[in-house]
């Protein structure tokens, strides 16, 4: 029988740190409008959020595609010694799960979990 | 405190005095967190005017108004800012919302396209700012995607970011979740709409951004 249902994809940390900002962004928006959940181990630099929202916007159509919904973490601030000493401050990102706005909503969250409602379309 | 941190601070006098330029500080937020109504609060307190029309719709300011040159003066502290009241942020704009709210077909699709493009150029002049007052409703949720990546933007480039508990006179209203889910930041609660602890707002402006 075939199964049906929606396709999560959970994408390493490593993967990640392969590819170049706008290859993330692209990666996201393509599968997120072809109907996937995704779930980044590490989520998107602040300056990639920007860049998501930017890009986000300028695909929605009307009836097609409404945007996205996206949920992480606040970013952790590093605790390494000679970013202390340089005065540097070095930001961790967290996980993070995107996914289209009519089917991904967020129920609840708060500093350390995520509660989000799936649904098929 | 770094080596650096601790020379800058050292030499931050020289910094003040020979500061010319005045902040570009903008406001932020998701849309309906009063953002305009506080712009037009600050700028009718300091210059006397308005900066633009507000509504319960969502994405009614849709393009970043600027207002330069206003100077703030609180407690002895002067300060002179361009503010820059940008549209609402947002991940999603979905037209059949505003046709719930009583718009037609294509007022709706006109606005929905409209709101996109303001979110644009929302998230284009974060990259122009000195500063951010993020304007939070204090009766939802604080770790929205939007205050994350605000917060998260102003973190990675170390510039100022104060947090507005907005909307306290609401009764279901609590600045102190806001606090608890970001205590890393500054935070003032008012209410835009009634004027309520403005004054604390001022003063934190002139000593954060001055």
């Amino acid at each position: 029988m075939l199964m049906k249902g929606i396709q999560m994809d959970l994408i390493s940390e490593d993967k990640l740190d392969g590819m170049t900002s706008m290859e993330k962004v692209r990666l996201i928006l393509d599968e997120v409008k072809n109907g996937k959940i995704l779930v980044l181990e590490k989520g998107l630099t602040p300056s990639e959020q920007n860049k998501l929202i930017e890009l986000t916007m300028v695909e929605i159509t009307p009836d097609n595609f409404s945007g996205i919904e996206i949920e992480s973490y606040p970013v952790k601030h590093g605790n390494r010694l000679l970013d202390k000493l340089l005065g540097k401050t070095s930001l961790r990102t967290r996980l993070t799960v995107i996914g289209p706005a009519d089917q991904l909503k967020t129920i609840k969250k708060d500093r350390d979990m995520i509660s989000a409602l799936v649904s098929a379309q | 405190m770094g080596i650096m941190k601790r020379m800058k601070s050292k030499f931050s006098f020289l910094k003040k005095l020979f500061k010319k330029r005045r902040a570009r500080i903008g406001i932020y937020g998701p849309p309906n967190a009063g953002k305009t109504t506080l712009a037009n609060r600050i700028i009718r307190d300091w210059t006397g005017d308005a900066m633009g029309s507000v509504s319960k719709i969502p994405h009614e300011t849709r393009r970043a108004r600027r207002r330069e040159g206003v100077t703030i003066n609180s407690n002895g502290s002067s300060v002179t800012l361009d503010v820059i009241d940008t549209p609402g942020l947002a991940t999603k704009i979905d037209f059949h919302d505003f046709m719930e709210l009583g718009m037609n077909e294509e007022e709706s699709k006109r606005r929905a396209k409209e709101a996109t493009e303001g979110v644009i150029e929302a998230v284009k002049w974060l990259d122009d700012l000195d500063g951010v007052i993020l304007v939070m409703d204090a009766t939802e949720d604080p770790y929205t995607q939007v205050n994350v990546t605000v917060i998260g933007n102003m973190e990675a480039r170390k510039l100022p970011l104060l947090i507005v508990a907005n909307k306290i006179d609401l009764p279901e209203s609590s600045p102190a979740r806001i606090h608890g889910a970001f205590p890393q930041h500054p935070l003032v609660s008012i209410s835009a709409l009634e004027g309520q602890n403005i004054d604390l707002l001022y003063q934190e402006i002139a000593d954060h951004f001055g």
